[in-house]
């Protein structure tokens, strides 16, 4: 990609790519010759982690879980059953676990190992989420990590942490807000944030 | 650590971007060539761990540009491992490519020379 940068100082020829782009491009173009890797498998990867993917479709999930007693109920007794069966697994085989916020539990998911996360239904992590400051104190001091997210917990309500791995990802299903009642699903996944589904926020009126 | 996030404030919903051309590139190779087999994502995310608590150790990463840097130095470190891409052969063929960015006029495709 030859307009990588804005850097016009180097007068008649390409723009030069930052050195890791280079590397990353030697990489893509050994391991193609070598037939390691298709670049059009790599087309199809890209354009469905940046085009098909994202908090929308983990925003629906849950709003039909607040719907949809028998979804709901098919959530509880096998997460990946239950998305499977809609489409919603993700590429690498994972197991997905959908966890419940009550009254009494908020929960709350991290990757403590890197930044392993449900792609099918949040898209790509935001930079907090791979950031160390998340990654080591969600752990050792939800309370305080959250309420920088502004989110303060009733103090009878317990917080519990999730670790992502490589095999096991979790989703947040929050409670459902007051003053919804009426709304059908369609509406009700305005509510959602993505932070809603990771635990670090909570459903809010849509603007 | 919420502010840094572009867009949630005016879209709760929206999805996050990559944001270099290469963060997808290098993303969408590892995922690819997990696809094929060649390593499973257990495996990946093992040594990419090992990296991110490597790197962690001098200062707290943000997760974004340093984020990217770890988890190239992992693949490049897995595939010489694997015995899948050489680092000399990388490194030739990363300075190809720059040779052939800078004999390319502006506005014109780039292509490697054989």
């Amino acid at each position: 990609m030859p307009h990588d940068s804005h850097d016009h100082d180097h007068g008649a020829h390409a723009l030069l790519p930052p050195d890791p782009a280079l590397r990353v491009r030697a990489l893509e173009t050994l391991l193609a010759r070598k037939g390691f890797v298709d670049p059009a498998a790599m087309d199809a990867i890209l354009d469905f982690y940046e085009n098909r993917i994202g908090p929308r479709i983990g925003a629906t999930v849950v709003a039909r879980a607040w719907t949809d007693p028998d979804f709901r109920a098919a959530l509880r007794e096998d997460s990946t059953a239950a998305l499977a069966a809609e489409g919603l697994l993700g590429r690498q085989g994972e197991h997905m676990v959908v966890v419940e916020n009550t009254p009494e539990v908020h929960n709350v998911v991290v990757c403590t190992l890197c930044s392993c996360y449900p792609w099918p239904l949040l898209g790509i992590p935001p930079s907090w989420y791979k950031s160390d400051a998340y990654r080591a104190r969600v752990v050792r001091e939800p309370r305080k990590v959250l309420s920088e997210f502004g989110l303060t917990l009733p103090e009878a309500q317990s917080v519990r942490v999730w670790d992502s791995t490589a095999e096991i990802r979790y989703l947040v299903l929050p409670m459902r807000p007051e003053g919804t009642e009426g709304l059908g699903a369609e509406a009700l996944a305005d509510w959602v944030t993505r932070n809603a589904m990771i635990g670090t926020g909570l459903p809010e009126r849509p603007q | 650590m919420t502010g840094a996030d572009t867009g949630i404030a005016t879209d709760p919903l929206a999805a996050t971007r990559f944001e270099e051309p290469w963060h997808a590139q290098v993303f969408a190779l590892t995922v690819a060539l997990s696809e094929a087999g060649r390593f499973t994502w257990p495996e990946w995310t093992e040594a990419f761990g090992a990296t991110l608590a490597r790197h962690g150790k001098d200062r707290a990463l943000d997760g974004g540009e340093d984020y990217f840097h770890a988890w190239l130095e992992t693949l490049e470190a897995l595939l010489a491992r694997l015995g899948l891409a050489e680092p000399a052969v990388v490194e030739a063929l990363r300075d190809a490519w720059e040779a052939a960015y800078l004999a390319t006029p502006h506005g014109q495709p780039v292509h490697l020379k054989d």
